[in-house]
């Protein structure tokens, strides 16, 4: 039969010769072994001073878009926490008032919306569903913190600054932008 | 013994209990890093620079950890036994040359605390006794995997002290004298007795690391096996003591190691040389030899997997001890023919 790896070995259980009985060999070549292993290059990356460079299309925290005049994108539509396959996302939706056309973009918007990051599996499926461009997944990474109630996002750590906008044109070269 | 005698032996054997500390706290870190390399990891990096500060780290931890004493233990026989273990692997850097004299503030100062006609006997004496710490130790801990762990520790002592014994010896008929002095002194420059003792050296080597309890002997403290073997029930600086005394036995052995068979502080080409310059470079030759030694005993450990018990009783009295009557036999024929008395 045609082996199936490389690595293939037959067994036998002949008497050891006198060379492998004394086993002095054996024991260089193993300390042999882990000198090649003591001098290889190490390749930890040591976090909190080095961070690992991610892929282009790394799917981290989440964020909540803002259009060119600086309104929230989010009409509260729900898509995204149907999508959602972790029910990660809750929202309340609210009526634009009269005045506060300068905050969002169109008559209704969410009032306040959650990101459960301990649910949230970042699939990515929220940004899939999303028809106004309004929520992304970004390279940022999710913090630790040591109480439950911290990793639950709300809009004020998921809503870009006005002057400080987030990057998300590093995922989009499939076009989808375009496309949406 | 006049005043100055008195202070500078005295000095002498603090620096020696301070290096022996120091030397075993950082072979715990050297341990740690070396294991880390072997296994592709980094090892302890967070306490200070490359994580120089990481012994002082441990060391404290031990210290605040609560010191229990289990319900049923001999509790004064507990406290004993890492006494025991620990006074018997400082005291026996105190028969090892260091170096040449020193001459400081017009004085010969001698960098052996106390030079024996015996010191080989001394060393073998003490390290024997170093038995008892362990062996008191799982006694008194009043649970079955310390006491296993301490029978295997005394019955691997037995044994692998005769081929131990039988392979000093060859030394001592090379040298003519048990004194360490002596046998340092009679191999000056390069005229070290591992050309003339390998076998001799080899079994020594061996029978070192059984009696550090070091891997591939390590069967008293078997993780896997005996949860920690003899030291089970210890906590705190006791448990502390019992890791510490291992790592000092292991300096004093790499010692006692380049001492009979590697020249000491011996180094070739030492005659250019004279006065304190001398003195100093020997200690620094000799610093260089027992940490090529701590290196190889901890290579061994990360690479080769531990004995089963019949096959170190095996190795034990099977195969070292006759090897080592042999080399014994063998080195007293041609001494005695080169002494003319055949």
């Amino acid at each position: 039969m045609e082996s199936l790896t490389n690595r293939k070995k037959v067994v036998s259980d002949k008497p050891m010769t006198l060379w492998e009985k004394i086993y002095i060999p054996a024991i260089v070549g193993g300390m042999m072994t882990t000198m090649k292993h003591m001098l290889r290059k190490r390749k930890t990356i040591k976090y909190p001073e080095e961070t690992r460079v991610f892929a282009p299309v790394y799917r981290g925290q989440h964020v909540l878009k803002r259009d060119e005049q600086g309104r929230e994108n989010c009409t509260a539509c729900g898509l995204c926490a149907v999508a959602c396959p972790a029910e990660a996302i809750t929202m309340t939706s609210a009526e634009r008032l009269k005045g506060e056309e300068h905050l969002y973009r169109e008559e209704k918007y969410a009032s306040s919306y959650e990101i459960n990051m301990l649910r949230c599996i970042f699939c990515g499926l929220c940004e899939e569903a999303c028809p106004k461009e309004a929520i992304f997944l970004t390279d940022r990474i999710v913090t630790t913190e040591f109480e439950r109630d911290e990793f639950i996002y709300a809009k004020d750590k998921l809503v870009e600054a006005i002057d400080d906008r987030i990057d998300i044109t590093k995922r989009q070269f499939t076009g989808k932008r375009t496309e949406k | 013994m006049d005043t100055a005698m008195l202070i500078e032996k005295s000095a002498l054997v603090l620096l020696l209990f301070l290096i022996s500390l120091g030397v075993a706290a950082y072979q715990t870190y050297f341990e740690r890093k070396l294991a880390a390399w072997i296994q592709d990891r980094v090892g302890p990096d967070r306490a200070g620079p490359f994580g120089i500060l990481q012994p002082i780290a441990d060391g404290t931890k031990m210290f605040l950890k609560e010191d229990f004493i289990p319900a049923k233990a001999d509790k004064w026989l507990f406290i004993i036994g890492p006494g025991i273990s620990m006074f018997t692997a400082l005291i026996t850097s105190s028969v090892i040359p260091w170096g040449p004299n020193l001459n400081l503030f017009g004085r010969d100062i001698s960098l052996q605390v106390a030079d024996f006609n015996i010191g080989i006997l001394f060393v073998f004496g003490v390290v024997s006794i170093g038995v008892y710490g362990i062996m008191i130790g799982g006694w008194a801990s009043n649970n079955k995997y310390s006491l296993y762990g301490a029978i295997r520790a005394s019955s691997q002592m037995i044994s692998y002290e005769l081929a131990m014994g039988i392979s000093a010896i060859t030394i001592v008929m090379l040298s003519g004298s048990l004194s360490l002095n002596d046998i340092v002194q009679s191999q000056h420059g390069i005229n070290w007795n591992i050309f003339y003792q390998p076998v001799a050296f080899f079994i020594f080597f061996i029978t070192s690391l059984a009696e550090l309890n070091r891997a591939p002997f390590d069967l008293p403290e078997c993780e896997s096996e005996l949860i920690g073997g003899y030291h089970t029930e210890y906590s705190s600086m006791k448990l502390g003591l019992y890791l510490f005394s291992e790592y000092t036995s292991m300096f004093v052995s790499a010692a006692i190691m380049s001492v009979l068979f590697f020249g000491g502080y011996n180094f070739p080409g030492m005659d250019a040389f004279s006065g304190n310059l001398l003195a100093v470079m020997c200690i620094a030759a000799f610093a260089l030899k027992i940490f090529l030694f701590i290196f190889v005993i901890m290579w061994i450990r990360w690479t080769i997997p531990r004995f089963r018990f019949d096959q170190l009783m095996h190795l034990g009295w099977k195969v070292l001890i006759p090897v080592a009557i042999v080399n014994m036999l063998i080195t007293g024929l041609v001494v005695a023919w080169n002494q003319g008395w055949m």
